[in-house]
């Protein structure tokens, strides 16, 4: 049977980050854009909402049962207030999901319990590389292994927190094959680079990362000497990122239809002129189409389906497009306001332009 | 708690009219294509057979079979009755989009009984179905100077007192299937008609008017674009003469418009049936092009990232992308149906995107496939134009993105035009 209707937990839940999104992220969303700094209090009160906490069992200190169904849910629900904020509160996902994913149990009873321990403390991973030509199944990044060791050398980019991080997990070519490496922070060859200017996400911090033959030792491969699939990474990367397109989206397109049935032009609303109208019909339309398509993708994950990785790429495939269509949109219906600082529409639409390069940036 | 599995019956459904989409429509479907008012009696002598072994015979979503007596401690279903609906229309869309329309059976004119009569219609009009000749209705609502605009209906229904009649007059055109409707079946049409010109749209209802009613005459057939298997027709009202109870909905005008908005609450139940059939021929088209590319040894890599994705790969996963977008929103639009949720949103929202998807699909598809798109050898080239027809009736594109945009900000047709 078909059903679009969350159940009581994830409306919960919802409702939750809805009110943190409002009441929270919304206000502080400028000044940190503009000062470039998130305030550590707003990252706290998100992440006390407990999205990864209620996603790890109780076996690794969790307090729940993983769902990618609810983690999209929640994602897009995060995004919706402010992505650098979200994207700050779920930064410690990149570290305890692909070991929750992929790693061997070892890893995962001695990092999970560290990582969602009360508060929250910046874990990250360093996937993109600097080249436009960037592809997460052939990276530059090499591992090679050496006895009981492995050395990992190249260039990181876009790496979150990176600075502060207890941990990362450095994503590097083994062999032709995309594997994920837990190196602490303060391992030899290891230096974080300048904090990253960008057209969007000015609050989020992200750095370069530069590995000259850091060594450490094999066991920290991700599932040790076995290795795994880059595959349901990359997927849960994808629907968190579609997800969180449509709560960006979403955000312009509400306050497009805020404005535009407010302002007056020619003696009636902006909204009541046609060409307005069928942008935000639109809109509208894609944005639903887009998060469906990420709901129908993280279920078919949930549910093992075959072909649930392609629905994944089909789906940030479509909310690469959707999100950089309404936020432009956005602004230009704000016309001249919408390109002023003073409203959030220019700013959701730097931060819609980066979906097609945050890849691996988020995970649910 | 969400879920996208696609009901039982539902799957059996689907390969069941699959059959019947690969054994008695593609093989004849160049053969209706070009000739075009033949009709194709194979196919709506079998699917009345089948339709009526099964039960069900109309688009009315209340026309399930025989009722069962419900077991009251069992917890009682949501009905799948729009949902299985869409599993058969997109499949008969695949097989043909024109031979489909002329499946016998309710369709638009059920549709709107079963939206806006009283039991005793519905009983009366939906039974007519049941009989051992395949019968077709049709929906008479377009004008020479009337299309989407419907306040701008001139065909009039005046009662006359003495003989408790309805007298219609006006002339309708692009009524589908009206010719099997009225001459190739004893069936109905539902036609919309002013009962006062000066009250607008509180002033429109629609009435039934069965074959061999005097008065009523079909007048022109269509030639068309494509969907050349089934008939388009005019229809003129002369005096016309109806019982009383052949009008759907209250007789009475009250101030509002009330009666109006029962009449097309029709369309958040049709509306999405017809982006199913959309997604029907836009699914064909991009099969058809995924068949060429793999007799050429040409494989699309799913999972690239952008920039290093080829042109094809890039058109084919964006087609394949909005397609199941758009049959989401379809899904979902008749999901609210069947559960009694109020959907005009989302079914403007999936006819909007579905007609728009198959209309680029198939032309895209035209264009990657070059000679072999073009040529009428293949259908693709039919495709092209049956799809066209999507974002044509049941609401251009455009009227459904104004509904869509109404629905959005909360404006009534007044506010905005």
């Amino acid at each position: 049977m078909y059903s679009f209707t969350p159940t009581e937990e994830q409306q919960m839940l919802l409702d939750a980050v809805k009110r943190y999104a409002d009441q929270d992220m919304r206000p502080a969303a400028r000044e940190a854009d503009e000062k470039s700094e998130l305030p550590r209090d707003l990252i706290e009160k998100g992440w006390e909402l407990g999205v990864l906490q209620a996603s790890i069992p109780e076996d690794y200190d969790g307090f729940g049962e993983y769902s990618t169904l609810t983690g999209v849910l929640a994602a897009e629900a995060m995004a919706y207030g402010d992505l650098s904020t979200a994207l700050a509160v779920m930064t410690p996902n990149l570290f305890a999901l692909p070991i929750f994913f992929s790693g061997s149990e070892e890893q995962k009873k001695e990092y999970l319990p560290a990582v969602i321990a009360a508060e929250w403390k910046a874990y990250t991973a360093a996937l993109i590389e600097p080249t436009f030509n960037f592809d997460p199944w052939e990276l530059t990044t090499s591992a090679v292994l050496a006895g009981d060791s492995i050395v990992i050398s190249g260039e990181k980019t876009y790496v979150p927190y990176a600075a502060e991080a207890e941990a990362m997990i450095i994503y590097a070519n083994l062999d032709g094959e995309t594997q994920g490496f837990i190196v602490p922070q303060g391992t030899e060859g290891l230096s974080v680079g300048e904090r990253q200017k960008t057209l969007g996400l000015h609050a989020y911090p992200l750095y370069s990362v530069t590995l000259d033959k850091v060594k450490i030792p094999a066991d920290n491969r991700l599932n040790g000497s076995e290795g795994h699939s880059l595959k349901s990474i990359m997927a849960s990367s994808q629907v968190a990122l579609a997800a969180m397109a449509v709560g960006v989206a979403q955000a312009a397109f509400e306050y497009a239809v805020d404005y535009a049935k407010e302002r007056e032009v020619f003696g009636v609303k902006v909204a009541q002129k046609q060409s307005i109208a069928f942008m935000i019909a639109e809109m509208g339309t894609d944005i639903e189409a887009t998060r469906l398509l990420a709901w129908e993708a993280a279920w078919m994950l949930d549910e093992g389906k075959d072909e649930a990785d392609k629905h994944a790429y089909l789906a940030y495939n479509c909310a690469v497009d959707t999100v950089m269509m309404v936020t432009d949109q956005a602004v230009q219906i704000l016309g001249g306001h919408g390109y002023i600082r003073e409203h959030p529409v220019e700013m959701w639409m730097r931060n819609g332009r980066g979906f097609a390069a945050f890849t691996g940036l988020a995970l649910v | 708690m969400i879920s996208f599995e696609m009901p039982k019956p539902l799957v059996q459904t689907r390969t069941v009219v699959k059959t019947v989409a690969e054994n008695m429509m593609r093989p004849v479907s160049r053969e209706m294509d070009e000739n075009e008012h033949e009709i194709p009696w194979a196919y709506i002598q079998f699917m009345h057979t089948a339709m009526k072994a099964l039960g069900g015979s109309s688009m009315a979503a209340d026309d399930p079979p025989k009722k069962k007596e419900q077991d009251p401690k069992k917890e009682k279903r949501p009905s799948i009755n729009y949902q299985r609906l869409m599993v058969m229309v997109e499949m008969l869309s695949w097989g043909d989009a024109g031979i489909y329309l002329c499946t016998p059976g309710g369709m638009l004119g059920a549709a709107a009984v079963g939206a806006a009569g009283t039991p005793e219609q519905k009983k009366r009009f939906l039974s007519l179905f049941q009989g051992k000749e395949p019968v077709f209705d049709a929906m008479a609502m377009t004008e020479p100077e009337a299309g989407s605009d419907t306040s701008a209906i001139r065909a009039t229904a005046v009662l006359d007192e003495k003989t408790n009649e309805w007298i219609l007059n006006g002339e309708k055109i692009f009524v589908t299937a009206g010719h099997k409707a009225l001459v190739d079946s004893k069936g109905f049409i539902v036609v919309w008609a002013s009962l006062d010109l000066e009250a607008g749209r509180a002033g429109i209802r629609s009435f039934i008017i069965e074959a061999d009613t005097p008065g009523c005459k079909v007048t022109k057939m269509e030639e068309k674009l494509g969907i050349r298997a089934s008939d388009t027709v005019s229809i003129v009202m002369q005096d016309c003469r109806l019982p009383f109870d052949n009008i759907l909905g209250s007789p009475t005008i009250e101030k509002s418009t009330k009666g109006y908005k029962g009449a097309m609450a029709t369309f958040d139940a049709t509306r999405p049936i017809v982006a199913a059939s959309a997604l029907g021929v836009a699914r064909a088209a991009l099969e058809f092009v995924h068949e060429k590319l793999a007799e050429e040894n040409i494989t699309i890599r799913y999972g690239l990232p952008r920039q290093k994705m080829t042109n094809l790969e890039r058109e084919v996963i964006d087609m394949e992308t909005q397609l199941r977008a758009a049959w989401l929103l379809t899904v979902k639009a008749l999901w609210m149906a069947d559960n009694k949720k109020s959907n005009a949103l989302i079914a403007s929202m999936s006819k909007v995107k579905a007609g728009k998807v198959a209309t680029i699909i198939t032309q895209k598809a035209v264009e990657i496939m070059g000679p072999v798109g073009y040529s009428q050898e293949y259908l693709l080239e039919k495709w092209f134009r049956d799809a066209k027809i999507n974002d044509i009736f049941e609401g251009t594109g455009q009227i459904n993105l104004l509904v869509v945009a109404r629905n959005i900000l909360g404006y009534r047709g007044s506010q905005l035009r």
